[in-house]
């Protein structure tokens, strides 16, 4: 569904991704794990368009949106969550929401989008009695539930999520991880990238790890929870056996 | 006069000015909140509101009303213009250079009105075909002081509706609160830019309008306009409107109290003082953050 080839993006003179190639099928949760810097949000920066200056290819069913700007790219499908949040915190939550689909406003699909505002409060029914609250005034995990419901307006076929888990309680990052199985279920495609690589790939089917701006493995999640170098790099498990 | 009705004579003069000032400091906050810069050209809005408007009504005969959205019509263009002309090429601009580029296109705008309308001062006839002043007591009230207020809240109100109500004027919020992710829920925030020119251009031109009959036009009431618009939106709160409403009266008022009261030659002086001290003691102004909105950027 997504593929992308060669991916290479800059910060002025300074290049943070490094050649980067993956896939993602439809239906599928892959999960992109990496230490801090390593070109984590800079490569969903690039796909969702915020970063303009890069080289290679990434096609969507096979359509070339390399150099779409963001507006195009959401248009297209792909719907980025993006790292810490970032809400319109002066604006209901329910502003919030309708902007989330604000691509395809208009009078005639009104009630299509009111069906879909239906979907989202079923998803997380916390939004629904909280719709009236100026976004900013929301708890953290709340305020992530948000900016996942935001994304899901906008219809994606893909769903990249920034570090979803990022300061939350654990219990709430349970919560928070239940409801991505939930979506791909119901036939959201998601990217995942996340810090947390042991919970993300417990719920992921593939996974990449990416390190100074290139991949260095990819493969099945188990094969990367079985693999002795990653569990040490970034799962902290295991570390000790590595030391005798 | 009694001291009571020259009281309430200096309020009337002060509500009247303040009204101006806080539409002025309107179309500072709503390119402030769309682009993060201060429009120097702001003051030109409100002048080539009111020069527009005399041509068109004296000049070329065109009725009031008519000639009133016409000229709303022409300023608002030139906002848009300028926005294309000058803001929309630059890529990834600092908001330095772009506060330059305003101070440059103030200029312009001035220049040229001079060329067209030269250096004399117009007025308007007012609005009321009936100019008698309605008294109250000593004090008489200027009944276009009332269509001034009238005016002005009929277009707090325009606002209020485009940005609570209208997808597109949520969507302008949405820019101020955060251009990411206003950009990745796939508003065009280039657009937004436009869009905020031109509205503060049309409520500056709306300004000038409405103060033409009471306080005349000239090619060269920009400037003084515009930093007086500047100290109220300051003393509001850079960004909230409901502040520069409320700072529009107080700032109204202390100069028309402190013009009759102490002497009408620190008229000018007085909104300054104000903004020295909005900036010494508050900085946030009254309705602003205390600087902890700047300080996560």
């Amino acid at each position: 569904m997504l593929k992308i080839r060669n991916l290479r993006s800059f910060y002025g003179n300074l290049q943070a991704l490094k050649g980067i190639s993956l896939h993602i099928e439809a239906g599928e949760i892959v999960a992109l794990i990496g230490a801090n810097g390593a070109g984590k949000s800079t490569l969903l920066n690039s796909i969702s368009g915020v970063i303009s200056s890069k080289r290679g290819q990434i096609l969507l069913d096979g359509k070339d949106i390399t150099y779409f700007p963001p507006q195009r790219i959401v248009k297209e499908g792909i719907s980025l969550v993006p790292e810490g949040r970032q809400l319109f915190s002066p604006l209901s939550v329910m502003d919030n929401l309708l902007l989330g689909a604000y691509q395809r406003f208009s009078i005639k699909k009104k009630t299509q989008i009111e069906r879909d505002l239906e979907r989202v409060f079923q998803i997380f029914p916390i939004l629904k009695e909280r719709r009236k609250q100026v976004a900013g005034t929301l708890s953290g995990g709340e305020q992530q539930m948000l900016a996942i419901a935001r994304g899901l307006m906008s219809k994606p076929k893909i769903l990249l999520l920034d570090e979803p888990s990022m300061g939350l309680a654990p219990k709430i990052v349970q919560d928070i991880f239940r409801i991505i199985l939930r979506l791909r279920d119901e036939g959201t495609t998601i990217f995942l990238v996340e810090q947390n690589a042991q919970k993300a790939l417990e719920i992921a089917d593939r996974g990449y790890v990416i390190e100074t701006g290139r991949i260095v493995f990819e493969g099945k999640s188990e094969e990367l929870l079985g693999n002795r170098e990653i569990v040490r790099a970034y799962l902290g498990r295991g570390y000790r056996k590595v030391w005798e | 006069m009694s001291f009571f009705s020259q009281l309430l004579q200096y309020v009337f003069t002060g509500v009247a000015v303040g009204a101006i000032y806080g539409m002025v400091a309107l179309g500072f906050n709503i390119i402030y909140n769309a682009t993060g810069i201060i429009n120097l050209a702001q003051g030109e809005f409100v002048m080539l509101g009111g020069m527009v408007m005399i041509s068109l009504t004296t000049g070329l005969k065109v009725p009031m009303i008519l000639g009133f959205f016409i000229s709303v019509g022409i300023v608002t263009l030139i906002g848009a213009v300028i926005e294309r002309g000058a803001i929309h090429p630059l890529k990834n601009p600092s908001v330095m250079t772009l506060i330059i580029i305003t101070v440059a296109a103030s200029i312009l705008l001035k220049g040229g009105a001079m060329f067209i309308w030269g250096k004399q001062t117009y007025t308007l006839p007012a609005f009321s075909s009936s100019t008698k002043p309605i008294s109250f007591g000593e004090a008489s009230l200027n009944p276009q002081t009332i269509w001034i207020l009238g005016i002005m809240a009929a277009s707090m109100i325009v606002l209020a509706i485009f940005f609570n109500f209208t997808m597109t004027g949520k969507a302008m919020r949405a820019c101020a609160a955060n251009k990411l992710a206003a950009s990745l829920v796939g508003v065009n925030v280039k657009l937004m830019v436009l869009l905020s020119f031109a509205l503060s251009a049309a409520i500056g031109a709306v300004a000038g309008i409405i103060i033409t009959p009471v306080a005349l036009m000239d090619y060269d009431r920009g400037t003084m306009l515009a930093i007086k618009g500047f100290a109220t939106a300051v003393l509001g709160g850079l960004g909230s409107n409901i502040g520069a409403v409320i700072a529009g009266f107080i700032i109204g008022l202390m100069e028309s109290l402190g013009a009759g009261f102490i002497s009408s030659s620190y008229k000018d002086a007085i909104a300054l003082l104000v903004l020295l001290f909005v900036l010494f003691i508050r900085p946030g102004g009254i309705m602003g953050t205390t600087g902890e909105e700047k300080f996560k950027k």
